[in-house]
């Protein structure tokens, strides 16, 4: 069982407040992404739940029990670290052995469970080598190994693939999502990339300025994002904003659509005007950054080749269904 | 763009790497080559470099004239001891100041640090008074005392750069899988800490062994150390060079073999926190 609940969680550091009360309910098994701008608190916010960090107030509770006073290591959970910080002077299987001869288990039942979860990772090649002596990606495997060798109620992950380069980011992304899958245990994934947490997540945790902004899944929170940070935030590239008489007609301070539900017309009839400035081609996608005058620069979404050159004269239509309304204070407003 | 090795860059620069060693290198082969000559051929000019006449007399009257033992007994264990207590003082100080510092810790170092810009000389009497009045004066236990007093900055100094290095991840990592405190000092942090701590024992122990200010203005015959045996060859009738030289090559010989077979660990730790 791995159920996590946080009711109201603070945490300053002297006068300065990075978490300004968090409630959250995780279930067990599920896979949530905590997501934020740098400096949202996404990495406090796991310590606290790892407890390498002491609340300020409010309560973690795992599968029930309020843990604020439990040492890290009785907590039942396991960290994966952005840095690796595996052991350097112990080989593969030490660093995996280490949790379990902590513990106290028996050699024999450490010696099974290192190689089960050597074979799991593909690492029983390397299980006496040393660190230094392994690449990034099997480096990562290792820190990963030594977090479900100890069959926690939790994985917790702190920007674990952001060391690597972007082909084996995006190997190690579906590796740690159909572990996590076959494992069944529950994980709370931290990371900066949206993507990421597109992909990974049953449900993200988006953070900003140390409060939760919106928990969801990742559909929810591309077709209802709860404010205007939300809806900037998920999603690539970013959702348009228009404000002013547009979208007072809409009954809106703000309106936002995102470039995919903007349809491109080579000077065409109504919708919203204005001449290309960029055009990206991708081949599988144009991007095009429009000067749209008095709506400021908008940015389309065309699947497929379009051939639209800066200077050319476009009209752009909002999908009337995907527009966004946002009130004065940022709120979504919802028909 | 990376910078070019060409084949004569890396002969000039190997050249220009022995020339420079050589240099440093020379007194000390001077030393040894003047020790096997008699006197006369120790000053002769022009100097001879490896034809002369080979002898091992001086040797002979130095250990005859002076105990040479009995110096590199005080000297073991004024430098030993030292450098022994200085490491049980600074590793709990350095310890706590790396891994929980507090808004004082760059203060208290950087005070330890000033106190070695001070010149010795400034304090010599009321030290030289101090030991009088206490008995201090020409004990084993005296110089024991000044010097580790004296290398204790630069030990914490480097204890605190090295234990600096080792990263709180894994530290937190460790607490992760559930170690006590006690056993992340036994199985985590000091084998972590091993190459570190060496490096700052042998230094200490070089800096302790060679030390010549306070150990020949505070002993004199029973405490004296190998220092005070290389300067009691330098008298007012003259100086015996050959004889000097001897006495100075019996002095360095230990602490040569020593830094010889531990040169790596000196270059890691003179080096470290520069190269990552």
């Amino acid at each position: 069982m791995g159920q996590i609940t946080l009711q109201g969680v603070q945490k300053s550091f002297g006068p300065v407040h990075i978490i300004k009360g968090a409630d959250l309910d995780i279930a067990d098994g599920s896979f949530v992404v905590f997501v934020g701008p740098s400096g949202c608190g996404k990495t406090t916010l796991l310590r606290l739940i790892a407890g390498l960090e002491d609340v300020t107030g409010g309560a973690i509770l795992i599968d029930g029990r309020n843990v604020v006073d439990v040492p890290p290591a009785k907590r039942g959970l396991s960290m994966v670290f952005q840095s690796y910080a595996l052991y350097p002077h112990m080989s593969v299987r030490g660093n995996i052995a280490f949790g379990l001869k902590m513990a106290g288990i028996a050699r024999d039942e450490i010696n099974r469970k290192v190689e089960a979860a050597a074979a799991t990772l593909n690492l029983t090649p390397y299980l006496d080598r040393k660190p230094r002596e392994l690449s990034g990606g099997q480096r990562q495997r290792v820190a990963i190994g030594r977090a479900i060798v100890r069959e926690p109620k939790a994985f917790l992950f702190d920007e674990p693939l952001s060391n690597l380069d972007a082909a084996l980011r995006v190997q190690m992304r579906l590796e740690v999502t159909r572990l996590q899958k076959q494992l069944g245990t529950t994980a709370i994934y931290v990371t900066h990339d949206q993507v990421e947490a597109m992909t990974m997540a049953d449900k993200i945790v988006v953070l900003n300025g140390g409060r939760i902004e919106q928990y969801g899944s990742p559909l929810e929170l591309y077709e209802k994002p709860a404010n205007l940070f939300v809806a900037g935030f998920i999603g690539s590239p970013k959702m348009n904003f228009v404000t002013g008489e547009i979208a007072k007609q809409q009954g809106a301070a703000t309106i936002g659509v995102r470039p995919e539900h903007l349809k491109v017309e080579r000077d065409g009839q109504g919708g919203w005007h204005g001449t290309v400035s960029v055009a990206e081609h991708l081949g599988s996608d144009t991007f095009l950054y429009v000067d749209a005058g008095p709506l400021g620069m908008l940015t389309a979404r065309y699947v497929g080749e379009l051939d639209l050159h800066p200077g050319d004269r476009v009209s752009l239509i909002p999908d009337p269904a995907r527009i966004h309304r946002f009130d004065d204070s940022g709120k979504s407003i919802h028909a | 763009m990376a910078r070019m090795v060409t084949t004569r860059r890396k002969v000039i620069s190997t050249a220009a790497a022995w020339l420079v060693g050589f240099l440093i290198f020379f007194p000390i082969l001077w030393m040894v080559l003047a020790s096997f000559k008699t006197e006369l051929e120790a000053f002769a000019i022009p100097p001879s470099f490896l034809f002369f006449h080979w002898t091992t007399e001086n040797y002979a009257t130095v250990q005859e004239r002076s105990d040479y033992f009995h110096h590199a007994l005080n000297s073991i264990i004024i430098a030993g001891g030292s450098t022994l207590i200085a490491m049980l003082i600074a590793i709990p100080a350095a310890w706590s100041m790396a891994f929980s510092p507090t808004k004082r810790t760059k203060d208290v170092l950087l005070w330890m640090l000033s106190t070695k810009m001070m010149p010795p000389v400034g304090v010599l009497v009321p030290i030289y008074l101090i030991y009088r009045t206490f008995g201090l004066l020409d004990t084993r236990s005296g110089l024991i005392f000044i010097l580790c007093l004296g290398n204790l900055p630069i030990v914490i100094w480097m204890l605190f750069t090295y234990f600096k290095e080792i990263p709180k991840d894994i530290l937190e990592a460790a607490r992760m899988d559930g170690a006590t405190i006690g056993r992340e000092l036994i199985y985590v942090l000091t084998p972590m800490a091993v190459p570190g701590l060496a490096s700052t024992l042998l230094l200490n122990l070089i800096l302790a062994w060679n030390e010549a200010f306070w150990t020949l203005n505070l002993s004199t015959l029973e405490a004296a150390p190998l220092t005070v045996f290389i300067a009691s060859y330098s008298s007012p009738e003259g100086l015996f060079w050959a004889k000097l030289s001897a006495a100075s090559t019996l002095a360095i010989a230990p602490i040569l073999v020593l830094g010889w077979f531990s040169q790596r660990q000196l270059v890691r730790g003179l080096t470290f926190g520069a190269v990552k």
